[in-house]
């Protein structure tokens, strides 16, 4: 593959200065125009023409709801209160993306920018960057960035001389995907079990300590001072009608280039897999995208030349998500990958409401019972139920959306599921239960490696007698006799 | 419990380094995870001794302190091994196959994921994500990415780490 074809569908803005500044050094940022923008807002903008050139920019939020991050910041400016606070929402947890992270590793200064003039637009002084502990090296280097800027007066008292005071401190996470969601956030930045809360009261009225706050995500954040770079009419120009700018993605699975790659709003994702990402591995077939991590859904073939924005994939039953984009081929299995899902929603599950933490565990069981060969036709329609009902009424983001991949996957793949209930087959022969190891004659030379092998004596023949012979009520499907069998003479069906 | 007098030293020099940060900490509720973090930094762990100290230190009950440990999976009330094995077991990796690499290890190793091996060299964790899902499947130990991991690696990369065991570190660690 060329490397012109893979930077050729690319637009990098957020990624610009990640990995060819020094993170460590704020001179080299500042020698990239950096905290140009946050001067010139400081110096010679009033708070309300900030939010107003945020708007017109369309920007919206990259952490996963698209929520316009302009009327955002507008709410909580208008909240009367003196003390406000700006949180940037690094708890990247999503299995599958790294975007966040590599901003923060990489370009950390453009997130502090982002925070600074976020915080002068709603009149917050105090800013938290929350960080999963999982990334050691993005809590170093923001850490290491908010002193260098402390020391040039880029934060902190009267930046600018423009009489502003805005101070940023690192909180950790602990290990806890909920506190992603931006009330558990709020509570575990105070020290608390990160369990959300009912909204409204909204955090841009009732957030930290119960004052004013705006809760953005890294990758917003990182867009922020670009749009007063090159003005909110450039970034306008970028993407969709409704999806403005660029957006980051985290390649990964089944694909041949796997790694971060930024795509303006609106391209397909055919485009990514196949120019960008260069096809899938091995020459297998492509059978579906998965985005938006345990909160989205799959996309399959037949809707790859959809555009990727907001709106398109909420339409494809999928979300944005924060932009974690895993590929997966034909020796997949979509009830084992929604499995793999519910799996982890139910275990990141606070517990605090009742339709969350018991009804995903319900789902799992049911989804268990399925890739065991012991699920039922009516197990279907209850999946749906259940998940309607989970939909409708849980608390908080992680319950509301965590039947979306089984909703999905049954969407596209309900093909699938059927084939496992009634024919008791895995078709991608990945629930180990529900396949088979046949012998194949012909390639048989009877040489008996696969007998001695089988731990429950499942295979007889006679020595050089081809073929030998799987006795499949005996097999307990462990796959011994397929790895050691020198000929390849043993089939996965 | 009686200690050896080198184990009643170190005890009290770790209690010594909790007791200044806790100082910075006084009275300060909100910055419990931080605490936390720091104690488990010094412990290894947070047994019920340590929590206690938080709590009175931090102005915060006791049950709450509890309730805050036992929420977020960082934190461990049980002493871990010297090296931590974790399993990336995000979506990326899945696919690739880390869910064998689990299983394999925790045959080797003869115990479950969140355990720690008798001899106390090993811990074994499975991640959510560790965010290096173009390396996938990655496997960490002590923080070290091994990328494009496979069951097969398992016995060197065991056989490494248990030889790299010092001797006299492995006496002082004996209770």
């Amino acid at each position: 593959m060329g490397q012109k074809e893979y930077l050729k569908n690319q637009q990098r803005e957020v990624l610009q200065n990640c990995g060819l500044i020094n993170p460590e050094n704020i001179r080299e940022y500042i020698a990239r125009d950096g905290y140009q923008a946050m001067g010139r807002v400081l110096t010679s903008c009033q708070p309300q023409d900030v939010i107003e050139q945020i708007k017109k920019s369309g920007l919206r939020g990259r952490g996963g709801g698209g929520f316009p991050t302009g009327r955002k910041w507008e709410y909580a400016a208008r909240a009367v209160n003196e003390d406000k606070y700006i949180i940037c929402n690094g708890d990247e947890g999503d299995p599958g993306a790294f975007m966040d992270r590599s901003v923060m590793e990489g370009d950390p200064h453009a997130v502090l920018e982002g925070m600074v003039i976020a915080g002068y637009a709603i009149g917050a002084h105090r800013g938290y960057i929350y960080v999963r502990a999982e990334y050691p090296v993005a809590v170093e280097r923001m850490e290491l960035a908010i002193k260098q800027a402390r020391e040039l007066g880029l934060v902190g008292k009267n930046i600018f001389s423009s009489g502003f005071d805005f101070d940023i401190e690192v909180r950790l996470g602990a290990g806890a995907f909920v506190c992603g969601e931006e009330t558990a956030m709020l509570n575990s930045i105070a020290g608390k079990r990160g369990e959300p809360r009912p909204r409204p009261p909204f955090p841009a009225v009732a957030g930290l300590f119960h004052k004013p706050t705006v809760i953005n995500n890294v990758e917003t954040l990182a867009n922020v001072g670009r749009i007063f770079l090159k003005g909110p009419e450039y970034f306008a120009g970028i993407g969709t009608e409704k999806s403005k700018g660029t957006k980051v993605f985290a390649l990964a699975g089944k694909i041949n280039n796997t790694g971060l790659i930024e795509v303006p709003m609106g391209v397909t994702l055919r485009s990514i897999i196949f120019d960008i990402g260069g096809g899938i591995q091995k020459g297998r077939k492509f059978k579906a995208v998965l985005i938006g991590g345990p909160s989205g859904g799959c996309i399959p073939e037949d809707h790859l030349d959809a555009p990727i924005d907001y709106d398109s994939l909420l339409k494809l039953g999928a979300m944005m998500g924060s932009g974690g984009l895993i590929v997966m081929d034909e020796s997949d299995c979509m009830v084992d990958i929604a499995k793999f899902f519910l799996e982890f929603t139910q275990d990141e599950s606070c517990g605090k409401c009742t339709p969350c933490r018991v009804g995903t565990k319900r789902m799992h069981e049911i989804l268990q019972r399925i890739t065991i060969g012991e699920g039922k036709e009516e197990d279907i329609s209850l999946l749906k139920r259940l998940a309607e009902d989970i939909r409708k009424s849980s608390l908080c983001g992680l319950g509301q959306t965590a039947p979306n991949p089984v909703l999905s996957t049954l969407r596209f793949f309900e093909e699938e599921y059927l084939a496992h209930i009634r024919d008791k087959h895995c078709p991608a022969g990945v629930c180990s239960r529900l396949v088979r190891f046949e012998i194949i004659p012909e390639k048989c030379t009877a040489c008996s490696i696969c007998a001695r092998i089988c731990p429950v004596e499942a295979i007889s023949g006679e020595p050089k007698k081809p073929p030998y012979f799987i006795h499949q009520g005996i097999c307990i499907k462990c796959g011994a006799c397929q790895a050691k069998c020198p000929f390849s003479a043993i089939a996965k069906i | 419990m009686t200690m050896c007098n080198s184990c009643q030293q170190d005890a009290e020099e770790k209690y010594a380094e909790l007791k200044k940060v806790l100082t910075k900490y006084h009275n300060d509720p909100e910055s419990l995870i931080v605490a936390l973090h720091e104690a488990q930094l010094i412990f290894g762990y947070l047994p019920r001794d340590v929590q206690i100290h938080i709590a009175e230190a931090l102005n915060v009950p006791i049950s709450e302190v509890y309730g805050v440990v036992t929420f977020y999976s960082l934190f461990s009330t049980v002493p871990k091994g010297r090296n931590k094995i974790t399993v990336c077991m995000g979506t990326a990796c899945y696919v690739k196959g880390a869910g064998d690499i689990l299983e394999a290890l925790k045959e080797n190793l003869k115990i479950d994921v969140g355990e720690t091996t008798e001899d106390g060299v090993f811990t074994l964790e499975s991640a959510r994500c560790v965010g290096a899902c173009s390396l996938a499947p990655v496997v960490m130990v002590n923080g070290e990415v091994h990328s494009e991991f496979t069951a097969q690696d398992i016995p060197e990369l065991i056989r490494g780490y248990r030889a790299a065991q010092d001797p006299a570190e492995k006496r002082s660690d004996l209770h």
